[in-house]
């Protein structure tokens, strides 16, 4: 349908998705103890409302959102055993442990919704307090975005189903299952915020998702929600890109999608609001891909929120012992994050655990000098150039680095990808973003504390002002009084 | 179980400098073939003499700069330098020429401004300029194709042009001379024909990118035929021009040294124009019969500024 192309440079490269699809998704047993890290993926943690000893039932709100976190619900029934700093999927953080007594026992706070008849303004209210956020990675509250839509009066609901980076598949085999749900789902978002209309995105290496789809948008009725289909390209899933490429519209540095009248949203979060709407469930679960060489019988897996990754290695067979892994990432080959331990557990925000070999992760060689090939900007789909940014950061050059775009870049590691002289682009693109962070703080702190010395002379020079009035004030009455009694 | 970790992205292509390095050697294989036939072993000796001494310079730069020279010497840059340099000068040339030329290139075209990635100008063409001013007559005296290989024609096509025209004599009479082939010079068109398409598998393989070469031979083309167009007689063709001299492997593998070169698509593609249309001005009214090398290093010199110029619109960016 787009004349044009979906987009500049990305990567057409192995999409090493098919062993996890070979099998339907697997529910993993609730696990024994639950670990819900407060950040779920988003980089704001929630505020944990529970403390060691309190019972909790399935669906039991433990922490409550704010900013960019969501609210977090007990994916178990049991007691919490324990509210303290755990590694976690993006790092280290304070977690809430719920010891699984295995009743599975519902929290009776959530009823199914009639959304159809439903005031938007309570929808989102209710899509709060079930916890949904962003399942493509970023894991940002689905009603904090959705109240944003609707402040901007947004046109246009954008549901991503453009699964691109390599390995992970979990939406995929979700399209192909569920695809009734994200139907659903999707009207419910549409009506949510008060888009005109609505297009499920995907790519042209999902045949089967996309037919699923069409026949459940089909039986849906719906005439307001199209299905749009893209190249496979990487990284055209990356929210920015795909709403180019779907709408022509770019969201200007800085902004959100909302101020070119866009809301986007994942398959899955579709699915998630669906099953709300449907049975009241907030979001306590989510399906995960497990996969890479080093795992048994890759597969993509329902997890409860909360269960620790070497649960859902286990269900998979396990580490393979003949191909022994090099790196467990969370997320894809491109843009994951290495863990350093399979303990951490699942968040909202993990879309595929990758067990690598070294033959899944063939690495890059010796640093050498750039020699200006050009394939980084070939490559990258934001236009930007990384070997002129990548000269800049090294000499940590903050107006170069400003010119060349480096608050643009998406970190999607095309560039890294591509460089015949094996520099780690991304990372440094990264360390001179933190590096300008750290100067920002910095420099705020310093006109943070020019202001307060500033106000501090001001009310010294108006105290003095003050003295001086009154004491020609009372002069002046001396002298009148003088004057009068002469 | 614990695992190691390392920044995103895990994976890369594995792409690396040495293959382009060598694939560009293997692109020169066919114009080192023509020389050959054309003109004897000369070329064979003064390739391997400047890639011997290449090698031997980038050593001893890298020795005085105390830099390891295990990783430098098997990443191929310096090899294709050497063989630039020696498939661009006279068959004939002294190997001791041979051997100050690519030592010039290598020390100071090179390793002075700080080695691989660092050189604002194009190493070859350093040597082939400081050669054709310091030993004009060698660097200038090119054999008439085919045996038996010692016989001096004194001056190249595009010499035979330029001199020709100030002597008075008429195009055509220039044209009939020993020197010139069918479309260009004697040999030279095939060296050229090699050249185009040593270039071609370079573009197929995805080594270079179109932007240089097309601007470089459109900027020599474009003029070419329009002064041919106004003047005939005072002025060879398009097809004459893109056919003698350094043309093609000018346009295919020199222009596109990426160090020297401007860096984004559209710097790249005036970069190349300007090499081309400098060309043309150099051999028309200029002293030297080719003006490939001069043209590079001129437009080395506009490369800041190109890409200053011609940094391109970033996503979600108003055009600039």
């Amino acid at each position: 349908m787009n004349a044009r192309p979906a987009l500049r440079g990305g990567l057409r490269v192995d999409s090493h998705k098919a062993r996890p699809l070979e099998q339907p998704i697997a529910t993993l047993p609730p696990p024994a103890f639950a670990v819900l890290a407060l950040d779920q993926g988003s980089g704001e943690p929630a505020q944990a409302i529970v403390t060691p000893g309190t019972p909790v039932r399935v669906g039991t709100p433990i922490a409550i959102g704010r900013g960019a976190a969501a609210d977090l619900h007990s994916p178990v029934s049991g007691t919490v055993s324990a509210v303290e700093s755990r590694p976690t999927v993006a790092g280290t953080g304070p977690c809430v442990v719920v010891a699984n007594d295995g009743g599975n026992e519902r929290d009776s706070g959530l009823a199914p919704l009639d959304w159809i008849t439903l005031d938007p303004a309570v929808l989102v209210e209710r899509l709060a307090s079930g916890g949904l956020a962003g399942l493509g990675g970023a894991a940002f509250p689905t009603a904090g975005k959705l109240a944003l839509a609707r402040a901007a009066g947004v046109e246009w609901l954008l549901v991503n189903g453009a699964e691109c980076e390599p390995w992970i598949c979990c939406d995929d085999a979700l399209m192909r299952e569920r695809a009734a749900e994200v139907v659903l789902g999707t009207r419910v978002l549409r009506a949510a915020c008060g888009a005109a209309r609505a297009t499920i995105a995907l790519e042209d290496d999902k045949p089967e998702a996309r037919a699923v789809l069409a026949s459940a948008l089909a039986a849906s009725g719906d005439d307001r929600i199209e299905l749009v289909v893209l190249p496979a390209v990487y990284p055209l899933g990356a929210e920015g890109l795909l709403i180019a490429a779907v709408t022509g519209r770019e969201v200007p540095r800085g902004a959100l999608p909302p101020e070119v009248g866009v809301l986007c949203q994942n398959v899955g979060t579709a699915a998630g609001v669906a099953r709300l709407v449907t049975e009241g469930l907030p979001l306590l679960s989510r399906v995960v891909t497990v996969t890479g060489g080093g795992v048994r019988r890759p597969m993509n897996l329902e997890a409860r929120i909360g269960t620790p990754v070497a649960d859902l290695v286990a269900a998979c067979g396990g580490y393979d012992e003949l191909r022994p892994p090099v790196r467990l990432v969370a997320g894809g080959s491109l843009t994951g994050r290495a863990l350093a331990s399979d303990a951490v557990a699942v968040t909202k925000g993990l879309n595929c655990v990758l067990v690598a070999t070294a033959a899944d992760l063939p690495g890059r060689g010796a640093e050498m000098p750039c020699i200006r090939c050009g394939d980084c900007a070939t490559t990258c789909p934001i236009g930007l150039l990384p070997q002129q940014l990548h000269r800049a950061a090294m000499a940590d050059d903050a107006a170069a680095l400003e010119r060349f775009g480096l608050a643009d870049c998406i970190e999607c590691g095309c560039c890294d990808y591509v460089c015949p002289s094996g520099i780690p682009l991304t990372a440094r693109f990264h360390a001179a973003r933190e590096r300008q962070q750290l100067h920002e703080a910095g420099r705020r702190r310093a006109a943070e504390a020019k202001q307060r010395y500033e106000r501090h002379r001001r009310r010294l020079d108006e105290q003095v002002e003050a003295e001086r009035r009154a004491f020609e004030e009372a002069r002046r009455r001396a002298r009148g009084d003088g004057a009068g009694g002469a | 179980m614990e695992f190691p970790v390392s920044p995103s992205p895990h994976v890369v292509a594995g792409f690396t400098v040495p293959r382009v390095m060598f694939q560009v050697l293997l692109a020169l294989v066919p114009v080192l073939a023509v020389q050959v036939y054309l003109f004897g072993p000369g070329p064979l000796g003064l390739v391997a003499t400047a890639s011997a001494t290449a090698l031997g310079c980038e050593a001893l730069a890298l020795a005085l700069r105390r830099r390891s020279s295990q990783a430098a010497l098997r990443d191929g840059s310096v090899l294709v330098t050497a063989a630039l340099l020696a498939l661009s000068v006279p068959p004939l040339l002294p190997w001791w020429l041979m051997v100050f030329g690519t030592a010039f290139a290598v020390l100071i075209g090179k390793h002075a401004y700080g080695g691989l990635g660092q050189n604002p100008f194009n190493p070859a063409m350093v040597g082939y300029a400081v050669l054709l001013v310091s030993f004009p007559l060698e660097m200038t005296r090119w054999p008439l194709p085919g045996p038996p290989w010692d016989a001096l024609t004194g001056a190249t096509a595009l010499d035979a042009i330029a001199n020709g025209l100030r002597q008075g004599y008429t195009m055509e009479e220039v044209r009939a001379g020993a020197g010139f082939g069918a479309i260009g010079a004697a040999g030279g068109e095939w060296v050229n024909l090699a050249a185009l398409a040593g270039g071609a598998y370079l573009l197929a393989r995805r080594i270079i990118r179109w932007h240089i070469p097309v601007g470089m031979l459109a900027g020599l083309a474009v003029p070419a035929a329009l002064a041919h167009g106004l003047d005939p007689g005072a002025h060879p063709g398009a097809l004459f021009h893109l056919a003698s001299g350094a043309a093609m492997l000018g346009a295919f593998f020199i222009a596109t040294d990426p160090v020297s070169a401007a860096t984004s698509d559209r710097g790249r593609l005036i970069y190349g124009a300007g090499i081309g249309v400098l060309t043309w001005i150099i051999r028309s009214w200029g002293g030297y019969p080719d003006g490939v090398a001069f043209a590079v290093l001129l437009m080395n010199l506009t490369v800041p500024l190109l890409d200053r110029g011609t940094v391109p619109r970033i996503h979600g960016q108003p055009g600039r």
